[in-house]
């Protein structure tokens, strides 16, 4: 975006403080304009009122992310690629996840490519009180035959509402599937330097979103880009190659570093959403488990390194599951705590007999004590306590990890040590030991203080659990 | 009969027609023209002389559309009324518009990376077949910007009594869990290992309590089964690994190895004293937390006068689905304020990859929910995961990596080294990838 701000932002706005956007003030509003969280669509009267139209476009185009947004499929399951402002997630975080897609070819019997679209979207993976999933399904001409692609697409759109991606570098092939799926609004796959007349008039008669594809040629590639959005295709998807393997791939990573660059930097002939192709390990290897596992570490490294969409072959989870968290990890926002939803989780079994722990909310410790506890196979109760995202030690020293805190912390949580225990004891983390006195008082428990470092807790259960009566 | 003409000589009347460039071009035509003559043309030669000028023309135009020149697009807009601009979704783009990438290079990357070098040959006094050096960057890693001096580095983790291990690890040591000098050779001789990193956990008051002295002997036992540079860690005891690093350096001395660590929870006096009174390098560790660890850097160099070419920092790893996404930009924002010059962070990084292991995807059978699709055999999904999350850290500025498992080694190292630039391979034609039977 153009600006960075709020005071910037805040020129543009009505400056009523009328409150429909839900803010206090319109300079809360131009706050969060700037960090993305809202919209400006989210100003009823600046969206509204004739006499703020002007107004309202010059903020839209001042808000206008550098990387363009391109939005792919429609409904619900539609996906947005690019929209990025920044190089580096610390400074804003990357908005729009790398899109996933996974591919069918039109050669695969019917049966086949309706288990492969089911498998593909039927993907989930629990993480974080959420599930990862996958996005997109690609579907390949390898007959080069329109209507054996046009049979492939119609069947993959009855199996799914996933968004796809169409690929050939046949027109006709191309304008068959178009001819099956264009309102569901598919990214055509490919216009290269000897097909671009014919896939460009097709993206102009479908309106659909382009990929424009040049190997290792960033002058053509930027040439194509610039003839499309200035004949009115502006959305453009780049994909300079995806070389598997060697030099090769060196050339391919900084093709996607210098891209970017470009694109961030002003060239807006350029600034574009970049696609990878990881399936192009499968050229490179023969058997899958060696080409899977190239596959997920090309894929890995462009969604650190600026990919917003890939095509991907391998369904193996072993490949999906490390690429899923890959992409989550780049693109949670750096600059805000994760947390856990404030609960007493079960770990392994508890029973009656089993030990109550005291943690934070904030996803990492919960996390670190969680896995800690149940690599070990300690069964217990760990309550995750609301301290707004802060860790144990900080979480003590600023007064979000207090006595009355744990206790409110169980009660809403509806867990009574009465019944749930035979032993009313809670262990606290050992950086919280200050706290062993208030936290008896406050809850009538007895108070255990465990070890600094939750790494140490099977050493401390072996010499402290069964507490001595 | 037929006449010749100079198409030059037509300029003036075809400049409506914006026909440009075809001077020298010759076309036979069937008519004679005489544009020479002086003052005004009466009525009828003007007809006459337009009515042979469109034949002209349309001889021009045979040609020009021969030359791939859009002709018709341009007569339509010539003859104002007649056919329309095509109305748009039907227009046909008819020129590739030229363009030539350019970018920048980072003009702020001013200061490059400490080199620390770890190992000792003969010629410096030890008896390491070969050293490691690390930093020296000037860019991000694999950045066009400036060419990596120095590729990066595997540590293999060795320990000194038998712990527990994912399964998968677990499998690769059984017949060397005993003997830690062993175990060393193994990592070397068949694993690839550049380094290797020798543990001490059995000197944990908690565990075995291992007296120091007794600890070193099996830094000594290392340093003799092995000729690469190695690392020594504690046991994370906060209280007993000063004393612990002590020892190891003092039996090491000469070789110039990495003491691990110096932290800001225990006595990094000690360490870094141990550090610079047997020539060895020492590692800062602070965990998530760039400030902390600009402080322990600082601290290092200027109350304990640790020289700047023996800090390597450790700024610490969680593992991918467990905090990666703070491992990363912690030590990519500690390398980029590296390079713009913030000198407390200048220093190569380090980064306990083997952490990966904890992460419950890498090492447990099945998910523990069922909501989860099938997680898969985890014999494959262990090693991909300590590759993905050292992975990324490489591509955030990390140097070398501590690791565990040898197929997760062998990728890491290929993917880096092909980043990198010094693998070969067969290059593959992708033009056609859609069409590849894969």
């Amino acid at each position: 975006m153009k600006i960075n701000s709020p005071l910037e932002a805040y020129k543009f706005l009505p400056g009523t403080n009328c409150g429909e956007c839900g803010e206090t003030s319109c300079m809360a509003f131009a706050s969060h304009l700037i960090d993305r969280s809202l919209k400006a669509t989210d100003c009823t009267p600046l969206v509204s009122e004739e006499k703020y139209k002007k107004k309202y476009a010059e903020l839209e185009a001042l808000l206008a992310p550098e990387i363009r947004e391109v939005v792919i499929g429609v409904g619900e399951n539609a996906v947005s690629i690019g929209g990025d402002d920044v190089l580096h997630r610390h400074k804003l975080t990357f908005f729009n996840k790398t899109a996933f897609a996974y591919d069918v070819w039109d050669t695969m019997d019917e049966k086949d490519l309706v288990e492969r679209v089911n498998k593909i979207q039927d993907f989930k993976k629990f993480y974080v009180g959420d599930f990862l999933t996958l996005d997109m399904i690609a579907v390949r001409s390898i007959s080069d035959d329109p209507a054996k692609f046009a049979a492939a697409v119609k069947k993959v759109m009855e199996t799914t509402d996933f968004p796809m991606v169409l690929c050939s570098f046949n027109p006709e092939v191309l304008k068959a599937g178009l001819e099956v799926a264009a309102e569901k609004r598919p990214l055509l796959y490919a216009a290269n330097k000897d097909n671009w007349k014919d896939v460009a008039a097709l993206a102009q008669e479908y309106n659909v979103p382009v990929t424009v594809f040049a190997p290792n040629d960033l002058d053509m590639l930027k040439s194509l880009a610039k003839t499309f959005s200035e004949n009115g295709i502006e959305d453009v998807v780049l994909d300079p190659g995806t070389f598997p393997t060697g030099k090769g791939l060196r050339t391919t990573f900084q093709n996607f570093l210098k891209i970017r660059r470009a694109g961030i930097n002003g060239d807006r002939d350029i600034a574009f959403p970049i696609m990878a192709v990881p399936l192009t390990a499968w050229m490179a290897h023969d058997d899958d488990v060696s080409a899977s596992y190239w596959e997920t570490v090309v894929a890995s490294v462009f969604t650190v390194k600026y990919g917003d969409i890939m095509i991907l072959h391998s369904i193996e989870p072993y490949a999906q599951l490390p690429e899923v968290h890959i992409r989550d990890t780049i693109y949670t926002d750096p600059r805000k705590p994760v947390t856990v939803d404030p609960a007493v989780y079960e770990v392994g079994s508890p029973t009656a007999d089993s030990p109550l722990l005291v943690t934070t909310n904030f996803a990492l410790t919960y996390y670190t004590v969680e896995s800690d506890l149940s690599s070990n196979g300690i069964d217990c109760y760990l309550t995750a306590i609301d301290t707004d995202g802060i860790g144990v030690e900080a979480a003590v020293a600023g007064g979000q990890l207090t006595a009355a805190k744990i206790k409110k912390g169980l009660e809403d949580a509806g867990f009574d040590m009465k019944e749930k225990l035979n032993n009313n004891v809670i262990v606290l983390p050992g950086l919280a030991a200050r706290l062993q006195g208030d936290v008896e008082d406050e809850t009538g428990a007895a108070v255990m203080i465990g070890p600094a470092d939750s790494g140490r807790l099977p050493g401390w259960m072996e010499q402290n659990w069964p507490p001595q009566k | 009969m037929s006449n010749k003409m100079k198409l030059s000589g037509l300029t003036d009347i075809l400049k409506d027609l914006d026909v440009e460039s075809l001077e020298g071009v010759t076309i036979e035509g069937d008519i004679e023209l005489d544009i020479s003559g002086g003052g005004g043309l009466n009525p009828a030669m003007a007809y006459a002389l337009g009515h042979e000028a469109a034949q002209i023309s349309l001889h021009v135009a045979n040609i020009a559309r021969m030359l791939g020149y859009p002709v018709d697009q341009l007569f339509a807009a010539s003859m104002g009324g007649l056919p329309q601009a095509p109305v748009a979704g039907q227009s046909r783009i008819q020129d590739l518009i030229p363009a030539k990438f350019d970018v920048s290079k980072m003009s702020e990357w001013a200061t490059p990376i400490q080199e620390v070098t770890l190992g000792a040959t003969s010629a410096d006094g030890g008896s390491r077949k070969s050293t490691v050096t690390l930093g020296g960057e000037n860019a991000l890693p694999y950045y066009f910007d400036a060419e990596m001096p120095h590729r990066n580095y595997v540590t293999m983790d060795v320990f000194d009594m038998p712990i527990g291990m994912a399964k998968s690890v677990k499998g690769n040591y059984e017949d060397v869990i005993n003997d830690p000098a062993e175990w060393a050779k193994k990592v070397v001789r068949d694993f690839n290992a550049d380094m290797v990193t020798i543990h001490l956990i059995s000197t944990d008051p908690l565990i075995n309590d291992t007296p120091a002295r007794e600890a070193a002997k099996v830094v000594e036992d290392v340093l003799q089964a092995v000729d690469v540079p190695i690392v020594i860690g504690g046991s994370g005891n906060p209280q007993k690994d000063p004393e612990v690093l002590e020892k190891a350096a003092e039996v090491a001395e000469g070789e110039r190895v990495l003491l691990a660590s110096a932290s800001l929870n225990l006595d990094y006096e000690r360490v870094a004293k141990a550090a610079t009174d047997h020539g060895h390098a020492v590692l800062s560790w602070t965990q998530l937390e760039i400030n902390a660890q600009k402080e322990l850097n600082r601290k290092l160099m200027k109350q304990c006068g640790v020289p700047r070419d023996s800090i390597v920092m450790d700024p610490t790893t969680a593992a991918l689905g467990y905090g990666l996404d703070y491992a990363y930009t912690n030590m990519e924002r500690i390398r980029l304020a590296g390079l713009m010059g913030d000198e407390e962070l200048t220093f190569p990084m380090s980064s306990g990859t083997t952490n990966a292991w904890g992460a419950r995807e890498s090492w447990m059978k099945e998910s523990p929910l069922n909501q989860d699709s099938d997680w898969g055999p985890r014999e494959y999904r262990g090693p991909i995961w300590e590759i993905v999350t050292g992975l990324t850290l490489s591509l955030a500025g990390n140097d070398m990596f501590m690791m565990m498992h040898p197929t997760s080694v062998q990728v890491l190292k290929e993917i880096t080294q092909t980043l990198y630039g010094s693998i070969e391979a067969d290059e593959i034609d992708i033009t056609n990838w859609i069409g590849a039977e894969v």
